[in-house]
């Protein structure tokens, strides 16, 4: 929705690309762009200030090195420092010496501190550990209910009572003593971190539990207000780290910059889905191109990975290598990209798409299309379209239900890329022994059909 | 074939090749995909041209900036509708009743400005900043500002009391002739759908919305269209008991269209005036539960009586994903208004206010917290007073 870092920088600084070097009104100009691409991000406005100041050296250094790509210096730039404040320490959990290793979950309502309290619960127990979910909130309605369902589905004991909330947890701990289980997660009530009672009960749980964590849970949705309620919570309870959730959403995300640079504990975990096992490590690799709208580059190659054969990418590739990447090759690849969903979503992902490219309509029945006529063609006319005359492509045609000159249309646009493939550098490179060993392989296949 | 397929056929062809590519060399990871990352952009270019640099409203650069603003919005009717306000209205008045509702550090950071008096680049900074840190957005913030600081120099105003109040005035035009009640006029039952991201305050809006209908006299039932969530329909429950009202609940795990269509039939048999529906909190990005949203949202469209209300429930510590949240929704359910949650709260709820005025949809009710009667009809001069300071 909103223009990444690089895009803004680059159509700030491309106009200055001629000039031998930056000029101090040029640098001004792009950390004005910085900025406002970390408060698009949401990231907080004193943090986005203490950034962008930092980051001028940085631009100043770069406008006096006569770059040829000024904005992509600067962006790579900003974009270290940003994985640098962000990762930091690394959480390492060392369970206590004489269990139960105590987990307090705190945070806003409705940050999903529930949910990640089972997630929790289920990542310690596939890591070989007993862990015991104690319902601590006593608050909302049914939300002892959903921690106990949710329990179920993690395979992990919920302890309730109905008393108060300081004295769930404390008989929660006794309970894990007894039974033993050596990890116990306190799921507690949302809070806004100006209800002083509420606050003041939070911290009483605290001190009756003395937890060896206590992890703030926060929206990845969250604005400005994320400065005022980490700091709020860590004045009152000194957090030991934050649990990021609905990553999986298209919030830039700018909290985990303003989170971490008010509380200086690491981000120790990602929420990305609603399913138990949607919960995963903190990259700050992907936090930081995220929060400068750089394409998700990290979670597309994982979305490939899950969706895509991986055989018959390495196929394409080195036949995009060998350039000698034909329909047929075209078709496979395709077949495999639809599986992943809309293009408009994978365009999204992409790093350094332009803004009027992503924001394209893209009807995914014209991708039907072209996968049907060149279903149509015969193997031989996709490896060699020359054979492709008027009565083929009238067949071809009629095959896919399409005009006869959508075909000819088809074929020119291949051979179009295939040039820009040549262009960008993608052709044969001392191939020449894969490639003998690759139409072996493809005969083979041949055969198969 | 058209030119429009061609398009299609280079798109394809661009993320093929760099998915390829990506994958192919994921062990080695990042660094080549950059290589590729910073290729495919320069080619890309080529064919679309960057969009042009946008002008900013700070530093150093103020003339150029405020020249660009007149021609993008050449001066509205507002700074004569304004300036004529101002005249016959007190500013000092309005201006102590706006104080007196301040609170926290915005307020005092900008009561501080308030005293300060001289209009210098700073505060002109400090306004746009205050209304950034209230959630508003930075490209509204600017427009704001500017829009703000033209009226500003066309009626010869000079303190920033002043300033501020046109702010104010500019904030609350914008809010302006909006339909902000429900509106529940049609065959009965009127149906009234919630909708939003996950935790932001559906069900419990429910709960106080049904307590707020039925003290005005309707008779109301709830429809426990969450049928995903852990223990969603007994929060509902809960909800509908406190508010002595009835509920139609499905199986878990069971289809939330048909609950919803059930609760509707149920209401029209026993001659019931309004159905409140609740939803699974969804983020719009998933495809698959937006379109099983668009789905109920067909039902809805379909069952007894008339679908009267979707409202989009936003909660004010959103930062500028509420945008998006608000685009994605109404696209599959055409939402009708916003129930602004949480605003008892520090988080001023300033995206609330780029929804509306980006796209039009009314903000209706404001949650102030987590008892049934914590719901209160929107009031735009107290909103935008909490914002501005
Ligand atoms: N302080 C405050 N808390 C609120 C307000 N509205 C809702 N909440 C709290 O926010 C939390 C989430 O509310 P829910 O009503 O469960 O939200 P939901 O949107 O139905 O959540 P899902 O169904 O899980 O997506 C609960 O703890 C509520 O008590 C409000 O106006 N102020
Ligand atoms: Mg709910």
């Amino acid at each position: 929705m909103f223009d990444g870092l690089g895009n803004r920088l680059d159509s700030v600084l491309t106009r200055i690309k001629g000039k031998s070097r930056l000029s101090p009104a040029d640098v001004d100009e792009a950390l004005v762009e910085i900025r406002a691409a970390l408060l698009e991000a949401d990231v907080a406005l004193s943090v986005t200030n203490n950034f962008v100041e930092r980051i001028r050296s940085v631009a100043v250094g770069v406008a006096a090195s006569r770059s040829l790509t000024p904005g992509q210096q600067i962006v790579k730039a900003v974009d270290a420092e940003l994985v640098r404040v962000l990762g930091g320490e690394s959480l390492k959990i060392s369970y206590a010496s004489k269990p139960p290793t105590i987990f307090l979950l705190a945070g806003l309502q409705g940050a999903g501190k529930t949910t990640t309290a089972a997630k929790l619960a289920l990542h310690f127990r596939r890591n070989g550990r007993s862990p015991l979910l104690v319902a601590a909130d006593l608050q909302r309605p049914a939300a002892v209910e959903q921690l106990r369902t949710l329990g179920e589905r993690a395979s992990v004991p919920v302890f309730s009572q109905p008393t108060d909330p300081v004295s769930v947890a404390k008989a929660g701990i006794d309970e894990a003593r007894r039974v033993g289980r050596d990890i116990v997660i306190i799921d507690t009530a949302g809070r806004l971190a100006i209800d002083e009672s509420l606050m003041a009960e939070i911290s009483s749980i605290s001190n009756a539990v003395q937890p060896n964590y206590t992890f703030l849970v926060i929206d990845a949705m969250i604005g400005q207000d994320a400065v005022n309620t980490a700091k709020a919570f860590n004045e009152t309870l000194s957090l030991d780290g934050v649990i990021m959730t609905k990553l999986d959403g298209d919030a830039r995300g700018g909290a985990a910059l303003s989170v971490k640079e008010v509380v200086g504990k690491p981000i120790a975990f990602g929420s990305t889905g609603e399913k138990l096992e949607d919960f995963d490590t903190f990259y700050p690799e992907r936090m930081a191109s995220r929060i400068l709208g750089m394409g998700d580059v990290l979670t597309l190659i994982e979305q490939a990975e899950r969706t895509l054969d991986e055989e018959v990418t390495k196929k394409g590739a080195s036949r995009m290598m060998e350039g000698r990447f034909d329909l047929d090759d075209f078709l496979e690849q395709l077949r495999q990209v639809k599986k992943m969903g809309p293009l408009k979503g994978i365009m999204g992902m992409l790093p350094g798409v332009p803004k009027e490219l992503k924001d394209v309509d893209i009807d995914d029945k014209e991708i039907n299309r072209i996968e049907a006529i060149i279903s149509s063609m015969t193997i031989d006319e996709r490896r060699n379209p020359k054979l492709i005359d008027g009565s083929r492509r009238q067949r071809i045609a009629s095959g896919s239900g399409v005009q006869s000159h959508q075909v000819t249309g088809l074929l020119k646009q291949f051979t179009e890329m295939q040039k820009v493939m040549k262009q960008m550098g993608i052709g044969p490179a001392s191939a020449t022994r894969r490639h003998k060993a690759k139409s072996n392989a493809r005969k083979g296949r041949r055969n198969k059909r | 074939m058209g030119s429009y397929s061609g398009w299609i056929m280079h798109l394809l062809f661009l993320v093929l090749v760099y998915l390829i590519a990506v994958l192919v060399v994921a062990a080695g990871g990042v660094y080549i995909s950059r290589q590729r990352r910073s290729r495919l952009s320069t080619s890309s270019k080529k064919v679309m041209p960057a969009p042009p640099g946008t002008l900013t409203a700070r530093g150093g650069e103020d003339e150029k900036a405020a020249s660009v603003v007149t021609e993008q919005a050449p001066v509205d009717n507002l700074a004569s509708v304004v300036s004529s306000d101002v005249e016959e209205r007190e500013p000092p008045k309005s201006l102590s009743a706006g104080l007196s509702k301040t609170r926290g550090v915005i307020g005092a950071a900008l009561s501080r400005m308030k005293l300060r008096g001289g209009l210098s680049e700073e505060f002109w900074s400090e306004l746009e900043e205050t209304l950034i840190l209230g959630d508003i957005g930075l490209e509204i913030s600017r427009d704001l500002v500017s829009k703000t600081r033209d009226a500003f120099r066309q009626t010869g105003l000079n303190s920033s009391v002043e300033a501020i109040d046109l702010l104010r005035r500019q904030m609350l035009a914008d809010l302006e002739g909006k339909e902000r009640s429900l509106t529940l006029f049609g065959e009965a039952p009127n149906l009234v759908l919630l909708v939003g991201v996950n935790g932001v305050g559906k069900t419990t809006t429910i709960g106080k919305l049904a307590n707020y209908l039925t003290s005005r006299g309707s008779s109301v039932i709830l429809a426990a269209g969450d049928t995903f969530r852990a223990a969603a329909s007994e929060q509902l429950e809960q909800w509908a008991n406190a508010a002595n009202v009835e509920i139609v609940k499905g199986s878990s795990g069971g289809d939330p269209a048909s609950v919803i269509f059930d609760a509707a039939s149920r209401a029209k048999a026993i001659g019931a005036d309004v159905v409140i529906a609740d939803t699974a909190g969804r983020l719009q990005t998933s495809s698959n539960l937006m379109g099983e949203l668009a789905k109920i949202h067909r039902v809805a469209q379909k069952a007894p009586g008339t679908l009267s209300e979707v409202l989009l429930v936003v909660d004010a510590t959103t930062g500028q994903n509420g945008l998006s949240q608000a685009k994605s929704f109404s696209q599959a359910a055409q939402t009708t208004g916003v129930v602004l949650t949480k605003l008892d709260g520090s988080a001023k709820g300033g995206i609330a206010f780029a929804i509306e005025r980006e796209l039009g949809i009314p903000i209706k009710f404001v949650g102030t917290g987590e008892k049934m009667g914590d719901l209160v009809p929107f009031d735009p001069a107290t909103f935008v007073d909490e914002i501005c300071g």
